[in-house]
């Protein structure tokens, strides 16, 4: 394996496992359930692609030949990601969980009443 | 190179696992935890794509596959019934 290759593979590796640390770091601290649905649907979507591009990019030069099944599973991936997060997102609605936007909106609403 | 980066990348997937783990027993809702599922065994993908570079070895990608279409047929599930209260109609 060639240095130039070799380094590629170790950025791709290193932005993948970032990415995925931030989704998940998402999921954990941010403080409503519609804001948390974005972490590991866009970022950690984001990581486990490019893990799986390192991955295809590795087993061309190491293995014999092109190596396809990683696309298959990215783009599987790709696919169910958004499904899910639209079905989530439905079911919130439908169980009426509290959003901190709505929230806000109220807040501002009745500051602006006081002021006029 | 790769090796340096490979035990970055597990450290950090090991802390996603993680962090995940602990939304999942926080909730507080229901939906909350269906999601943290989802981003685990996204993780869990993650891990096994890692560990297929490290040891290299094709074997795992049937594993991440697997584990690809059982999470979302699972997701799917879980929300359909929080959504109707059924799953199959």
């Amino acid at each position: 394996m060639s240095i130039v290759t070799e380094t590629i593979l170790s950025l791709l590796v290193l932005a993948g496992a970032v990415f995925t640390f931030i989704g998940s770091l998402g999921l954990y601290r941010l403080r409503d359930f519609y804001t948390r649905l974005h972490g590991p649907t866009k970022a950690t979507t984001l990581g486990v692609g490019c893990l799986l591009v390192a991955s295809s990019i590795f087993f061309s030069v190491t293995g014999e030949g092109l190596s396809l099944h990683e696309i298959l599973v990215s783009l599987f991936l790709f696919i169910t990601a958004p499904v899910s997060a639209h079905l989530l997102a439905k079911a919130a609605l439908h169980r009426e969980l509290p959003s901190l936007a709505a929230m806000h909106n109220n807040d501002r609403e009745t500051k602006s009443e006081h002021s006029a | 190179m790769l090796s340096f980066a490979l035990t970055i990348a597990f450290t950090l997937v090991g802390a996603a696992f993680a962090l995940s783990f602990l939304r999942l027993l926080k909730g507080p809702d229901a939906t909350d935890r269906i999601l943290a599922l989802d981003t685990l065994y996204i993780n869990a993908i993650a891990l096994l794509v890692l560990l297929g570079i490290h040891l290299a070895s094709p074997l795992y990608f049937e594993a991440a596959l697997l584990i690809a279409l059982m999470g979302f047929v699972g997701t799917v599930a879980l929300a359909k019934f929080l959504l109707r209260g059924d799953i199959i109609e």
